[in-house]
């Protein structure tokens, strides 16, 4: 039988985090948005219909007076941090599934306490007024879904708790395919897909289906092999000098992690569960261990080395010195083949060489003075790329495959001039070239001042008019866009306001 | 009929490789692209300094093959690249990285780079030390990198100078048409016995962008040295 757990359980985590960090009251109904969807929302939200996956416009429509905050995974860790806290004043081996959701082992305090009755009484005096829901069944995946329910689960009837479950328990964050693909073969129960054989259920799903199967009867949903990992598995990153921001002991562990998985990934193994622990100089200790509902890859394991000394930096018992070591304790493996890492995760000798080298570059000279360009989508040549600090995932905020009509057609400038820079940009006169209303030219560029240096202009063309929000209420500027030619042969994009005809030099074709 | 210009151009491709060959250990050199090919026959010397003066496209053109064919590059402390124009001469920007103010740690910075990345495309700063000089040219070689300084040739015991001269642009007017392509002449001189300035003509960029070579043979300018 697997061991029986207390799992406790903040609903709408994300929501309480966000609100406290932005100031405001959780009676109004707030959304918490990544990336334009609903990531989570507060029950006065949700009476108005409001959902997880939602897109914002959406959401808005359903209820006009939502309150749209971003998601604040660091705060999220941080305020999280009392309540696990209070778990380990009950009992040592916290398990934090993620910020909001942890659970811990109920044999070892009960002994203490006399029962669990006494053990549920001193979490709550110990948790305090934080809102949450305690749970308590047998195995932690059985033990989550009480605490989401609010209910204690009499010992050995886990399975008989789960079956009545929706299928979609299985995985809220509805990414799975199979559970969309059960519900289409009819099984809609948890206990329905546990009634299936096991060895059906292998052959047919593989083995992420067999550790879904064995969840959904609440039989163990431990990995199908727990193995004590051998000592040697154990990462440990020496930081000298003593490092105090949390970016920088992430950004050099960053190495040491990608070390930790590729050692397990060599043994056939990866982390399901990882403890780690910090010390600093003046031999303050933080000992955390995270859960992961699949297994741990380095940008997980980076992650949770942010939550866990954001939270650490956050709390009372805040250290007094820099880091100087950071231990990675694989607690329990899974073979490899039950979660293959994906292949673009793997990576050859010389990427990984040059990702270390970029990594002492980076800590030589500072977070952010590494920088990756990632194409992005966009009409302006200035908004086409985008730079992302090296570490950070590149990915663009709007494709920059989608057609974007009115950008600027091939070859694109090779040299951006970010911010801006003005110029100035003269008739045969000398007079400020202007654009009108109907967007002509009537006095033809011949000069432009850069700086102080003033160029003939040989060849030009334009305007091109950006027609871009001009539904905004602060849209009463008109662009213009030009290409000049110099007598040199330099090409230059400018950029021509009106009114005011204020003249931005925004790249060079160089 | 017989293929007199096929024939000489194979006989002075295989002049200029032997030339540029000679005395140097095999590690396979980085590829250059095609358009590109009649100033670097031999490609990317690893090991090797290349000077680029006078454009940074040109510059972007001679990173493109070796990025696509999986090299790593880095950009310390050049001016603001645009990631488009990198993408149209072939860069992989998932193997480019760009240090935009290296500051006082330039020397350091570019010697970190030099050790792991493949090429490094670094704009120095107005006094450089001659010392820096001589130990990241030593790094380049021990650790089989490019080093490729951009500036206006004022970096000394360059291998090879590419320059980037007589720009003319294709397809504007007064008012009409817009910039479509560029046609350039490049000059390479090397150090020694490769020290025939050659030049060529391209169009850098070519219509869409990348570069392409104008029709026109590989012209022996003087004898250098």
């Amino acid at each position: 039988m697997p061991p029986r757990m207390i799992a406790v359980w903040c609903p709408d985590w994300p929501v309480t985090a966000a609100c406290a960090e932005a100031g405001t009251s959780d009676e109004a109904p707030v959304a918490v948005f990544t990336a334009n969807r609903v990531v989570a929302c507060s029950h006065e939200a949700r009476t108005f219909g409001v959902r997880r996956g939602l897109r914002r416009r959406e959401a808005q429509a359903r209820c006009p007076e939502l309150v749209v905050l971003p998601r604040n995974e660091m705060a999220e860790a941080r305020l999280f941090e009392p309540v696990v806290l209070a778990l380990e004043s009950i009992a040592p081996g916290v398990e934090v599934t993620r910020p909001g959701l942890a659970a811990i082992g109920v044999r070892g305090p009960t002994r203490y306490f006399g029962n669990e009755t006494a053990v549920l009484h001193a979490l709550s005096r110990a948790i305090g007024d934080t809102n949450l829901l305690i749970g308590v069944a047998d195995g932690s995946f059985a033990a989550e879904q009480a605490a989401r329910r609010g209910v204690i689960v009499p010992p050995g009837e886990s399975s008989t708790y789960l079956a009545e479950l929706p299928v979609s328990t299985l995985d809220p964050s509805g990414n799975l395919p199979l559970t969309d693909l059960l519900q289409r073969l009819g099984l809609r129960t948890l206990g329905a897909f546990a009634a299936l054989p096991a060895g059906e259920v292998h052959a047919r799903f593989g083995p992420d289906g067999l550790w879904a199967h064995r969840q959904a009867g609440g039989r163990d949903d431990r990995p199908l092999a727990a193995r004590k990992p051998p000592p040697e598995l154990v990462a440990t990153l020496d930081l000298e000098p003593p490092v105090d921001r949390i970016d920088t002991v992430a950004f050099s562990a960053r190495a040491t992690a990608e070390q930790f998985i590729a050692d397990l990934a060599g043994h056939g193994l990866a982390c399901a569960c990882l403890e780690l622990s910090a010390l600093t100089e003046n031999g303050e200790e933080t000992v955390r261990r995270w859960r992961h509902a699949g297994v741990l890859s380095t940008v997980d394991v980076v992650d949770r080395i942010r939550w866990q000394l954001e939270g650490w930096l956050a709390g009372d018992r805040r250290p007094t010195g820099g880091v100087t070591r950071l231990q990675l304790v694989p607690v329990e493996t899974v073979p490899l083949g039950v979660h293959q890492q994906a292949l673009w995760g793997g990576s050859g000798d010389d990427d990984e060489r040059a990702h270390r080298a970029l990594a002492r570059v980076q800590t030589l000279l500072g977070h952010g003075s590494v920088l990756v360009p990632v194409r992005d989508g966009g009409r302006d040549p200035l908004q086409r790329t985008r730079y992302v600090p090296w570490g950070d995932e590149p990915v663009p905020e709007r494709s920059p495959e989608q057609p974007w009509p009115g950008r600027l057609p091939a070859p694109a400038p090779s040299v951006l001039i970010d911010p801006p820079r003005p110029v100035q940009v003269l008739d045969d006169a000398g007079r400020p070239v202007t654009v009108t209303d109907r967007g002509a030219v009537p006095r033809p560029p011949a000069r432009f001042v850069l700086g102080n240096r003033t160029l003939a202009i040989q060849h030009w063309a334009g305007p091109w008019p950006v027609d871009e929000r001009w539904w905004a209420p602060d849209a009463t500027n008109r662009v213009a866009r030009f290409q000049l030619v110099d007598v040199a042969g330099r090409a230059y994009l400018v950029t021509c306001t009106t009114p005011g005809a204020r003249w931005a030099l925004t790249a060079k074709y160089d | 009929m017989f293929d007199y210009r096929g024939v000489l151009d194979l006989a002075l491709r295989e002049t200029l490789t032997g030339v540029a060959d000679r005395g140097h250990r095999r590690v396979p050199a980085l590829p250059v692209t095609p358009a590109l090919q009649p100033l670097l026959p031999a490609g990317l010397r690893r090991g090797s300094t290349v000077n680029v003066s006078g454009s940074m496209s040109l510059l972007l053109a001679v990173l493109g093959a070796a990025s696509a064919d999986g090299a790593w590059c880095a950009l310390v402390g050049l001016p603001h690249l645009c990631a488009e124009a990198a993408d149209e001469y072939g860069i992989d920007l998932a193997r480019l990285a760009v240090v935009p103010q290296p500051g006082e740690g330039w020397a350091r910075a570019v010697g970190a780079l030099l050790d792991a990345v493949d090429i490094v495309a670094t704009c120095p700063p107005a006094r450089v030390v001659p010392g820096d000089v001589r130990r990241l040219a030593a790094r380049a070689r021990t650790r089989d990198a490019v080093l490729m300084p951009f500036g206006d040739g004022s970096w000394p015991g360059a291998d090879v100078r590419l320059n980037l001269h007589d720009a003319e642009w294709h397809g504007i007017g007064e008012g009409t048409g817009r910039l479509r392509r560029r046609r350039v002449s490049v000059t390479v001189e090397g150090r020694g016995q490769a020290a025939r300035a050659r030049s060529v003509q391209l169009w850098l960029p070519a219509d869409g962008g990348g570069v392409e070579s104008v029709d026109t043979n590989v012209v022996a300018l003087r004898a250098a040295g």
